[in-house]
């Protein structure tokens, strides 16, 4: 049923995403990327990430694609791509798109840890073990990781917990640092939309007349008069 | 069939790929710019399935800080473009020679 569930997103999250970038239409463009990002929520719900699918749906499907909207339409780009595109360019980028396929096929296939299962990891209320690795001389050695009450709380509890904890160890990073120079960033973006965005001084000369005109226009004083 | 940790990172490195291809042949800035976006939803991705494989919430911390930066991103840039259209009345990348060589 899991495996249903991860096929289903999992293929529906890229045919979208290949819509984005084939559709030659901007509008359905951005619609194709909000149905990838909701289906990416849903990979998220399977991977136990229900606060960060819920933030995802929020802020990207929400506040992020509105704002790609609102510009769409605000500069009305309903113009086409009118220079045809070329064949040579389009050949190099599939080939590197390839490549990295390739190698990362390659890296996934040569790395063991990655066949891990989730029924493998533990139950809700036991200690969480993974199954046994398998050495090279062929003696198993218990795979332990961190015996943290994966299930006891919400994951939302945990984050939080997690983003917010003072007291912590020699060897545990705190969040709180990031988190408030997180607040300076945002700040800081704001400020800068508004700078980018504000309407030109109407006393000073508009830019775009500086750069692209030759010389102002002179005003002779003797041919007026 | 069981779904695997290889699985979700499959799926990210398809979904980074689709992306990348975006970049790099798409002509419209928004459009590339939302080609960026979904390179960052895989990276995201991957943090996640990481997170969840070896029971550290740390990766979901780390999504939390990128969809934040992300967002601002996204808005900084769009103002960017929108200032550009006002300056070139354009959104095509071959349009855009101010610095070509």
């Amino acid at each position: 049923m899991n495996a249903l569930f991860f096929w289903f997103f999992s293929a529906g999250m890229i045919v979208c995403a290949l819509a984005v970038i084939l559709n030659r239409n901007a509008v359905a463009s951005a619609l194709c990327f909000t149905f990838t990002i909701i289906f990416m929520a849903g990979l998220f719900v399977m991977l136990n990430a229900f606060f960060l699918a819920a933030v995802q749906i929020l802020v990207t499907a929400g506040a992020v694609m509105v704002l790609f909207l609102f510009i769409i339409m605000l500069l009305d780009v309903t113009a086409m791509e009118h220079v045809p595109r070329q064949k040579i360019w389009m050949g190099c980028s599939l080939v590197l798109a390839l490549a990295f396929l390739v190698i990362v096929a390659k890296t996934l296939q040569g790395t063991p840890e990655g066949s891990v299962t989730l029924d493998s990891l533990k139950t809700p209320g036991s200690t969480l073990t993974l199954k046994p690795d398998v050495t090279a001389d062929g003696q198993t050695v218990p795979h332990v990781l961190s015996s943290t009450d994966w299930d006891k709380q919400d994951d939302t509890h945990r984050i939080g917990r997690l983003l917010f904890r003072t007291n912590v160890k020699a060897d545990e990073p705190s969040y709180v640092a990031p988190f408030e120079i997180t607040s300076l960033l945002i700040l800081v973006a704001t400020i800068g939309v508004i700078v980018l965005c504000k309407k030109d001084d109407p006393t000073q000369p508009r830019r775009r007349e500086v750069i692209t005109r030759e010389a102002p226009p002179v005003e002779d004083p003797v041919l007026k008069n | 069939m069981e779904i695997t940790l290889n699985d979700y990172l499959a799926v990210a490195a398809v979904l980074f790929v689709i992306g990348l291809m975006g970049v790099l042949t798409r002509r419209n800035l928004i459009i590339i710019y939302m080609s960026l976006e979904m390179m960052l939803q895989a990276a995201n991705l991957t943090f996640v399935a990481f997170s969840r494989f070896n029971d550290h919430l740390d990766g979901q911390v780390f999504v939390f800080f990128v969809i934040t930066v992300a967002a601002a991103e996204v808005a900084v840039g769009l103002a960017l473009i929108v200032a550009l259209y006002r300056l070139k009345r354009t959104t095509q990348v071959q349009d855009l020679t101010t610095l070509k060589f």
